[in-house]
């Protein structure tokens, strides 16, 4: 592809980076530098270094890597699986209808749900398990979270593994490959770019996931969205609330570089296999 | 076409059950004669009566749907083209920083992301109301649209668009018929993604929303305090079933158009 | 391609039809041409009929608009670039509305339904002589609790309850540091408006060891767990509490005697305002005794307004846990705005006891 063909359809995108990227991101690195009182100060920096929210920094970069994880391992053999319906792409819309509906909504549906009155304890009731404490634990947190990202991973690798031939794996059957051997060397290396873009789209808002910490996880998981949020909106000090958020932005160019670096050697498996 | 084995099927079911509990939760209190969401006393239907008495409910389920389709078909477009631009760049470090770049709104948390936009509205002088939330939504479904769209293109090898060149296309021609076919599924994918990101914004509209200009988001998270009518749920569950109807009829519309070529 | 455009064209035909509609609605209710009032409010806090009254009274048509937090709602009005006229904060926010220059006067000679409101809920430190807020509903804050879900007979006369044993993983508090900190300082028989770290710092560590006790720290869905009897106790505003006794009877509320918080959400009129005149009408025509009694009927929040309450039903009214007595308001106190850096402190300590309950 050469660029110059390009370059009028990329006025817009270049615009909206402008406008709604680097303008925020200056904004918000302006007041990471103004304390309460709107004087410069690095106290915030300072702050954020020395005190809980590093502890809070770890815990939600293990949360966000539980949930993506769990989320790619739901999500993928249900993409594999729909490609291989009749009606396939009626099933996918059927996964994104769910996600319509509103979020504060299918969270006070999963408070009752989970609740000591709600279907799944009935039915622990009915086995035998007695009542279980679901709500406000880890797991509901993490469960409720992989519940509202699943459509944005099963989307991009349904699509690379909607265009996969499947002469190839025929091949590889062929060549004596065993199914799990297949699907390690020839289904995966292919589907990578999906896989990647899915976890792009979990694993990076899930650091910033909140109100889920506070309805379905009773305040006992802390994300740094959750602290950005409680700065910005009850402290109301913007200061602290942008540096965590500067933190954040920092992370994740850090994670594109790493991520973005291996792009290369994985589109070249998947052009050579 | 192989036949699936009983323990796929059983999991497919077992995903679309967990995915539908909640919203068959929420429309099965849409009937309740009490006033919550729990302890159902008796079957009513007075909450789905209560969404047409009232006008003002309508008209915010009419802008909801509109701000979400528009921005996401706005999204769309731009969000492809700047694939596509971004596919074009050459040079590693440079593509990387506009990925990075482009991933900045998904990673920052709503009320940043609606501060911002706020004070830049207000500073350009942009009315707050239909346009402002509009742009907004717009601009933060342009990333996932790009991620979205790019696995698509990174799949596709240059030796098609070398052929297309090579066989006299114009480079219209060359996006128009060799690069957007090819990619659709990603752009689907990115315009119902960049749906979903709308429907479910709260605090983004919160912040740059006025004059009268409001979502159902917005709607519903301010009911929080004084609890959420079930209105609401009925509403909710209306809009669901219309969905579903619609999505069905296009389906089975369509495939018996498809039958009826083939025949 | 040509399956795209044609999806293009769809959706654009589907806006342009909606568009359409959604104009025609609001030509139906009257929303072209007339004087407008735009009211900034807390969903589901009023009754929307009234406001229908209000505009057959006036002709002025009124704008409704939501807002889910004080500190958003500020944020918005602080930036500009839109018009409120009317809006309803709690009585913190009232006093930084102030600070910050952002509310307009309200001339009394204007209200005259203000002799309706009772005296002792006029002239408040938050707005002395009402210059800038009239009552719209106040409350308390206190325990909500399910006596058929707790062994022993608890009344939670004493905030110390909370700390007994056999509470274990029952307590729900609200998520909110001004509370929650109360409760340790009014535990310890000191003041909820303290600025005094140690003694803050103090509270902490008493709250620290309630830890155990608690199941969870979360905010307005507390009314859900409450009904669904999914929690026990839950410290909570007397308006919620209000919601929950109403959906499930075996439900009752205490504000412990050794003190608590006495809350306001009070009508002001923001600087943005463009209808003054509208503004003090609609301030007016909510306080008229009728209209007051039919909003706290509705809303179920209790009224500051004494002549609606002789409208209300008796039962209610005597209910000490809706209209606690003078001698039990004494020992109430309302919120001191102790300034932002003070906040952060409180929250601070609030967050290190967050971290403690995991």
């Amino acid at each position: 592809m050469k660029n110059k063909g390009n370059v009028f359809s990329l006025i817009p995108y270049y615009a909206w980076i402008i406008l709604f990227v680097i303008a925020p991101i200056i904004l918000v690195g302006y007041y990471s530098l103004l304390d309460l009182d709107g004087h410069f100060t690095l106290m915030n920096y300072k702050q954020f270094f020395t005190s809980v929210y590093l502890q809070m920094t770890l815990s939600s970069f293990w949360y966000a890597f539980l949930i993506t994880f769990f989320t790619l391992l739901i999500s993928y053999p249900t993409a594999y699986l729909i490609t291989k319906l009749k009606h396939k792409q009626l099933w996918l819309i059927l996964i994104i209808i769910p996600s319509w509906i509103n979020l504060l909504l299918k969270t006070y549906a999963f408070i009752g749900i989970f609740g000591n009155k709600g279907p799944i304890n009935s039915f622990f009731n009915w086995i035998g398990l007695g009542d279980q404490q679901i709500l406000f634990t880890s797991f509901s947190f993490v469960f409720v979270s992989v519940y509202i990202f699943i459509p944005f991973m099963i989307l991009p690798i349904y699509n690379s593994l909607d265009k996969l031939n499947p002469a190839l794996m025929d091949a590889a059957k062929d060549l004596g490959a065993s199914r799990l051997t297949t699907f390690r060397r020839v289904i995966i290396p292919l589907t990578a770019d999906g896989i990647k873009a899915g976890i792009q789209a979990v694993f990076i808002p899930a650091l910033s996931l909140f109100m889920i910490t506070r309805l379905i996880a009773g305040n006992k998981v802390i994300t740094l969205g959750t602290a950005i949020e409680q700065q910005f909106l009850v402290t109301q000090n913007w200061g602290m609330g942008s540096t965590i958020a500067v933190f954040l932005i920092i992370v994740m160019f850090i994670i594109m570089f790493l991520t973005g670096s291996k792009e290369k050697g994985e589109a070249r498996n998947g052009k050579t296999k | 076409m192989e036949k699936l084995s009983k323990t796929s099927k059983l999991y497919l079911t077992f995903v679309m059950v967990v995915l539908y509990a909640p919203i068959f939760f929420l429309i099965f209190y849409s009937f309740n004669s009490g006033g919550s969401m729990t302890n159902f006393k008796s079957f009513t239907l007075t909450h789905y009566k209560a969404i047409f008495e009232d006008d003002r409910l309508m008209v915010i389920l009419i802008n909801t749907i509109i701000v979400a389709l528009l921005s996401a078909l706005l999204s769309t477009v731009i969000g492809t083209l700047g694939a596509i631009g971004i596919k074009s760049i050459r040079n590693r470090k440079f593509r990387n920083t506009i990925l990075s770049m482009n991933n900045v709104l998904i990673v920052s948390p709503d009320v940043i992301i609606g501060a911002s936009f706020l004070i830049l509205f207000t500073m350009v002088g942009i009315k707050l109301g239909f346009l402002s939330v509009l742009l907004a939504h717009i601009a933060f479904s342009i990333p996932i649209v790009v991620i979205m769209v790019l696995p698509k293109l990174n799949e596709m090898s240059n030796s098609l668009i070398d052929a297309a060149k090579d066989l006299g296309a114009s480079k219209r021609d060359i996006l128009t018929r060799v690069i957007l076919p090819y990619i659709k599924p990603g752009i689907f994918a990115g315009f119902f993604m960049a749906l979903t990101y709308s429907l479910d914004d709260f605090a983004v509209t919160f912040f740059v929303t006025g004059n009268g200009f409001s979502t159902l988001s917005v709607e519903i998270y301010s009911m929080a305090r004084a609890g959420v009518s079930l209105t609401i749920n009925a509403l909710s569950g209306l809009v669901f079933f219309v969905t579903i109807i619609l999505v069905l009829g296009y389906h089975f519309l369509t495939l018996r158009k498809t039958k009826g070529v083939r025949n | 391609m040509k399956s795209m455009v044609r999806i293009t064209i769809g959706i654009l035909a589907v806006c342009g039809i909606l568009f359409y509609i959604a104009h025609a609605l609001n030509q139906s209710s009257g929303a072209s041409g007339k004087k407008i009032l735009t009211v900034y409010n807390w969903g589901e806090y009023i009754d929307p009929s009234l406001l229908k009254k209000f505009e057959k009274e006036t002709g002025i048509h009124v704008i409704y608009e939501t807002f889910d937090s004080n500190e958003a709602m500020m944020t918005k009005i602080e930036q500009g670039g839109t018009n409120y006229d009317i809006a309803i904060p709690s009585e913190y926010t009232i006093e930084q509305m102030k600070e910050k220059d952002l509310l307009l006067p309200i001339d009394h000679n204007k209200i005259m339904n203000l002799q309706n409101i009772d005296e002792d809920f006029l002239d408040l430190p938050f707005d002395k002589k009402n210059k800038y807020s009239i009552p719209y509903f106040w409350g308390t804050v206190g325990i909500v609790y399910n006596p058929k879900l707790l062994g022993k007979g608890y009344d939670f006369d004493n905030w110390n309850d909370l700390w007994d044993p056999s509470l274990k993983g029952k307590v729900v508090l609200v998520d909110s540091a001004r509370e929650v900190m109360g409760v340790g300082l009014n535990s310890m028989g000191k003041s909820l408006n303290s600025t005094d770290s140690k003694e803050l710092s103090a509270a902490t560590d008493k709250l620290i060891k309630m830890a155990p006790n608690v199941k969870a720290i979360i905010g307005d869905e507390v009314t859900q767990l409450m009904i669904n009897e999914d929690a026990a106790v839950a410290l909570t505003w007397s308006g919620q509490a209000a919601d929950m006794m109403f959906e499930n009877e075996d439900l009752t509320y205490a504000v412990p005697s050794a003190g608590s918080n006495l809350w306001f959400d009070n009508m002001v009129i923001p600087r943005t305002s463009k209808n003054l005149d509208g503004a003090h009408k609609f301030i007016n025509f909510m306080l008229n005794p009728e209209n007051a009694a039919q909003n706290a009927d509705y809303v179920g929040y209790s009224t500051p307004n004494k002549a609606a309450m002789k409208l209300l039903d008796p039962e209610v009214i005597s209910d000490e846990r809706y209209y606690p007595s003078k001698e039990t308001r004494k020992n109430l106190h309302v919120y001191k705005n102790l300034g932002l850096e003070k906040i952060g402190e409180y929250n601070e300590y609030f967050l290190k006891f967050k971290m403690a309950i995991r």
